[in-house]
């Protein structure tokens, strides 16, 4: 299962951090020594267990449809990288919508 | 570039279609599915935002029981099983629309699953559509692409985010594969849409206007040849934004696929977009290209487990099924089809129920609505229903016309007088003078000026030419300002010249 | 009398007398930490103008007459992990630099509320990941006990600012031992509460089925009483208990074991615990015993695989709740010149933002969730998670708390393990298993190694139970304090004192 460099690279594609050739060669052995420890879980995950999502069991918890005040316009683009017409500004983008 | 076609004909002759509908409807909820901002449509930019929306650090979403109250109405609506146990999933990708990079959807729980909807052709035939399930979710942002030559994605130099629609609350409904539709599979996909429409506006879920995009579609168009078991392989058309449009982009895909397969190549799984302005799709994005979406159950919001109890409780508060509702109405109203098609055209189902409901006999009711009203509505490009008349006062007016006390023509002075805050019907007659004279003295009089004013027709009249009275009930009507009964004036004038 | 050395408590009740202003006692804490942070770095940022006004309003408010809550004027250090509407508020990151958020977390508006004066906010692991907060983009802090070593992490600045006597309350965070950890590296006490117990809304998420916000302090009443004013449901998270707080500040002044059964977990020592940790350990467990405890040895088989299946949990949440780190509304943006697209700004501002470990566990979560991995990494772990909860509920049919060392070893040097991921998470074994299953725990200073390092001593209480650890903490603190006649803090280097090594100190 040893991960490639080329594997943590479409990884770091996936999760859009521009990795260095130098970190990839760095973490790839890292990653897999990790990967190898925790593979473990697969030992005891037999079929018959049920997974945990949430550490205590809850059900059905809604709020309700009300209105809220919303950020005061000023507030919401002050900390924003880029901003125009009220609007956050963001570079080109290359990808479709999903 | 464009593609190349098969004709239609030939296409059906050789391929069945095989179709898959993805429909979005956007939840009238009043606030957002994860936090209080208002959902409305048409805010200014980034006004209707908070941490939650916006995604900012350390922000939880809280998810608003209205939306999974709707969620479950709708999916009882389309006959569905509504899960007895679910959770909201993470749907992991970046999009600078979405202000956590990831959405909050369904995975593989959705709310319900298993349903089915059936959809009344133009001919009267009933086509079944299979649901495979119906899930929750949460809208992204508005983005606006700048700097480019047509205002799109491609060649734009950057672009603009507004987060108002980022976090209104959306259910996607999803079919099963559509088989059997054969050549009607365009006109099947637009009014499978329609009937979707419909059905959300009798829940009263969503607005489901397809220009503001609170109800969308995708559609997934493959081919086989005729007699063959296995599924072709598929497109997904996006951003189709007027019921025109699915039936034509799934006619356009159909011929486009036909096109390729009878040229001996091959469909490669992919998205394609639909371009208004062509009438074309054009490529989008393969599946090749298509993201991981490494879906996980979302830890910062409980399961939700709908007791049966509630289950219920939202069936019984589920409209009639509004396909089975139209026909039974038509059958009692005894409309025509033609008759009947006006009055759901003209949005007037509901008016001329209520209408009729007050005490106006069905075909006055159909009449002032897909006439009168509708041209005053059309006039203002206001909805119907926002005309300023309620279907009361619609029956008033019809009462008053069927007592003789004012006349068609009057009657539309009535209805400027009520949409201009003058009262009541009643009110409005008696406030400005409306009602019809049926005193015989007056109209005796005006009948003696009009004989003395026009005795060349007097003359002809007496000679037996009563069809000549029409002159001189036109110069009574005048001389009393439209407001006598012209059958009572037409006796008094025939009695006077006999 | 030093007012930084004093106790919450005590500093509480004689700013409610008025025998001592808020604004004194946060003055003196001010520059407790303008002398001795610069050798610590416990503090990212400190707050000075905004503490004097909260100290002063707190002032106000009793001079008026009053009635104020039981910590009202009282200082506190806050993790930076926590919002602070207008108050830069980091997560130890680069890409949150200079981000000043626009909301107050749940916790700092409760503090707030209840006159807690807010110091600043407190050096940690980038995004909480991390034993040692040497992962911080900001530079580690030092371990007040010998500033050659590490305080803990992820909440080490919190953890130290206690120690150095900087702040006499601090808030924590808990994912996989994050509050205890620390604690018991530092000689103070800090607890996890029940998952739920405090609200996570405001807190930047590293793992949300994992994190917990909760107190820390030098004392177990002080820390009971900061419990009592954090938790409780909060309907900004849904996945807050809808109960009321466990009477912790109760069972904090009451502190009897008369009569409680004390569960030794079997799996939670031996080979990798050092022998230093282990004895002080059994003796913490027979001191217990001699204060009237019922001692039984109860066995967590699962518990073995609980670490690797949180190294699984984490890290698959942290993908994605880190992925809204993407320059586009907020934080860093790096190369935007006009000719870069969204997708190649949003990857180079998170190379330039994120540290190693950040990278390096944001990879792994991404490799656990994606396609054709997904069932045998996260779904398993998830299958772990259910096992690690039965034998939790299998032992507390046996014993009333369960104990074990916090860690393995004392505190380490700093820059010893930084390049050994597995040795560092090796530090959270004991801890771990409590946050798989939502339960709540704790650590209490149970006394120093030959090096005059400080150990904990960790207690795990069934879910709403958490005033048992109290119970527990309490009982000891008193027993130990008397034998050692006074707090274990009270040996700690004297950090204003000319160069002499903490270790020196101690001998």
């Amino acid at each position: 299962m040893a991960l490639s460099p080329d594997e943590v690279a479409r990884l770091a594609q996936l999760a859009r951090i521009d990795l260095s050739a130098e970190e990839l060669a760095h973490l790839a052995p890292q990653l897999d020594v990790i990967l190898e420890s925790v593979a473990r879980v697969a030992d005891v995950a037999t079929a018959d267990v049920t997974p945990t999502s949430h550490p205590v069991p809850m059900t059905n918890v809604f709020r309700t449809d009300a209105v809220a005040e919303s950020l005061p316009p000023a507030e919401v683009l002050a900390m924003a990288p880029d901003h125009e017409d009220g609007r956050f500004r963001v570079p080109r983008i290359l990808g479709e919508e999903q | 570039m464009s593609d190349p076609l098969l004709s239609y004909e030939d296409a059906l002759a050789a391929y069945e279609p095989v179709l898959g509908l993805e429909v979005h409807v956007e939840l009238n909820t009043e606030s957002k599915m994860f936090c209080g901002c208002s959902a409305e449509f048409g805010a200014a930019p980034n006004t209707h935002t908070c941490p939650v929306c916006l995604g900012l650090p350390g922000s939880m979403p809280a998810i608003n029981g209205k939306a999974v109250e709707s969620a479950i109405r709708m999916g009882l609506a389309l006959n569905c099983s509504i899960a007895e146990w679910c959770r909201m999933s993470r749907k992991n990708y970046f999009y600078p629309d979405m202000p956590k990079d990831y959405q909050t959807s369904q995975y593989d729980e959705p709310i319900a699953y298993d349903g089915y909807l059936d959809i009344e052709l133009s001919d009267g035939e009933v086509f079944r559509v299979e649901i495979e399930r119906a899930h929750m979710e949460e809208d992204a942002g508005k983005l606006t692409h700048m700097g480019g030559a047509t205002g799109r994605l491609h060649g734009a130099d950057y672009s603009l985010i507004d987060y108002n629609r980022a976090g209104v609350p959306l259910i996607e409904i999803v079919t099963k594969p559509i088989l059997g539709a054969g050549e009607r599979a365009p006109e099947i996909a637009r009014t499978y849409v329609e009937a979707i429409r419909d059905l959300m506006r009798a829940l009263g879920v969503s607005d489901v206007r397809m220009n503001e995009g609170s109800l969308r579609c995708d559609a997934n168009v493959s081919l086989k040849p005729w007699g063959r078991e296995r599924l072709g392989t598929r497109t997904e058309t996006k951003n189709i934004n007027s019921f025109r449009s699915i039936e034509s982009a799934v006619r356009y895909e159909i011929q486009r696929q036909a096109a390729v397969l009878s040229g001996g190549g091959t469909i490669q799984q992919c998205t394609r977009n639909w371009l208004e302005h062509i009438g074309e799709t054009s490529f989008g994005r393969s599946k090749e290209e298509a993201e991981d979406y490494r879906y996980f159950p979302e830890p910062d919001l409980v399961p939700i487990a709908p007791s049966r109890e509630w289950v219920e409780e939202l069936r019984a508060t589920l409209p009639e099924n509004p396909g089975l509702r139209r026909n039974r109405l038509q059958e009692v109203w005894s409309f025509s089809d033609a008759e009947m098609r006006d009055v759901v055209n003209a949005d007037a189902l509901d008016l001329v129920e209520a209408t009729v409901a007050a005490g106006c006999a069905a075909p006055a009711a159909r009449k002032w609505w897909t006439a009168e009203l509708s041209r005053r509505a059309n006039e203002a490009g206001i909805g119907l229903d926002e005309v300023g008349v309620t279907p009361v006062q619609v029956a008033a007016v019809q009462a008053l016309v069927e007592a003789g006390t004012i006349n068609d023509k009057l009657a539309r002075q009535v209805f400027d007088g009520v949409i201009a805050g003058e009262g009541e019907p009643a009110e409005v007659v008696t406030r400005r003078g409306l009602a019809v004279v049926s005193d015989d003295g007056a109209l005796g009089d005006a009948v003696q000026k009009a004989i003395a004013a026009n005795p060349d027709v007097a003359d002809k009249i007496r000679a037996g030419r009563v069809q000549a009275a029409g002159a001189l009930i036109g110069a009574v009507m005048k001389e009393m300002r439209g407001q006598a009964d012209a059958g009572r004036v037409r006796e008094i004038i025939l009695e006077q010249l006999s | 009398m030093d007012i930084t050395r004093s106790t919450a408590a005590d500093l509480a009740a004689s700013i409610a007398a008025g025998e001592v202003s808020s604004v004194e006692v946060t003055r003196a804490h001010l520059d407790r930490i303008g002398a001795v942070d610069d050798k610590v770095h416990a503090f990212l940022s400190v707050d000075e103008d905004g503490a004097l006004a909260q100290a002063a309003a707190v002032d106000a408010r009793i001079a008026a007459g009053e009635q104020v809550g039981p910590l009202a004027g009282v200082p506190l250090a806050l993790k930076d992990v926590l919002t602070q509407r207008g108050v830069p508020t980091t997560a130890g990151s680069r890409i949150l630099e200079g981000w000043r958020p626009p909301y107050d977390a749940t916790v700092t508006r409760r503090l707030l509320e209840a006159g807690v004066v807010i110091l600043g906010k407190t050096n940690m692991d980038e995004f909480a990941m991390g034993s040692s907060t040497e992962n911080s983009a900001y530079g580690p802090t030092y371990n007040p006990w010998d500033l050659s070593r590490v305080p803990g992490g992820s909440g080490g600045g919190s953890a130290a600012a206690l120690a150095a006597f900087e702040a006499p309350l601090a808030i924590g965070t808990d994912t996989g031992g994050s509050i205890r950890q620390p604690a018991a590296f530092t000689g103070t006490v800090g607890v996890k509460p029940t998952y739920g117990g405090v609200s996570r809304y405001g807190q930047i998420a590293l793992a949300s089925s994992l994190d917990q916000p909760g107190p820390c302090a030098r004392t177990v009443l002080d820390t009971a009483l900061l419990h009592e004013v954090i938790g409780g449901h909060d309907p900004k998270d849904q996945t807050s208990l809808a109960a009321p707080v466990p009477a912790v500040v109760e069972a904090a002044r009451h502190g009897d074991v008369k009569g409680l059964r004390i569960g030794v977990v079997r799996e939670l020592g031996g080979e990798g615990y050092a022998p230093e940790a282990e004895a002080n350990f059994h003796a913490t467990v027979e001191r217990l015993a001699s204060l009237g405890a019922e001692v039984v040895e109860v066995s967590c088989p699962n518990f073995e695989y609980a670490l690797a299946a949180y190294y699984l949990i984490l890290p698959s949440e942290a993908s994605s709740n880190l992925a809204r780190f993407d320059a586009m509304r907020y934080g860093l943006r790096v190369g935007d010149d006009g000719t870069r697209s969204t997708e190649q700004v949003m990857a180079l501002s998170r190379e330039a933002g994120f540290g190693a470990e950040v990278k390096r566990r944001i990879i792994i979560g991404t490799y656990a969730l994606s396609a054709g991995y997904r069932d045998a990494y996260y779904g398993s772990a998830q299958k772990v998670r259910t096992l690690v909860q039965q034998d939790f509920t299998a032992a507390f049919a046996k014993a009333d708390v369960l104990v074990s060392p916090t860690t393995p070893t004392a505190a380490f040097g700093i820059g010893e393990r930084l390049d050994d991921p597995m040795a560092m998470y090796l530090n959270d074994l004991c801890t771990i298993p409590t946050n798989l299953a939502g339960n709540s725990a704790a650590s209490f200073p149970s006394g120093l190694t030959s090096d005059g390092l400080p150990l904990g001593f960790h207690v795990m209480a069934p879910h709403l139970a958490d005033d048992r650890l109290y119970l527990v903490g309490a009982a000891l603190e008193r027993s130990l304090q008397d034998s050692w006649g006074g707090p274990l803090l009270d040996r700690v280097a004297d950090l204003t004192a000319p160069a002499t090594t903490a270790t020196e100190v101690a001998r």
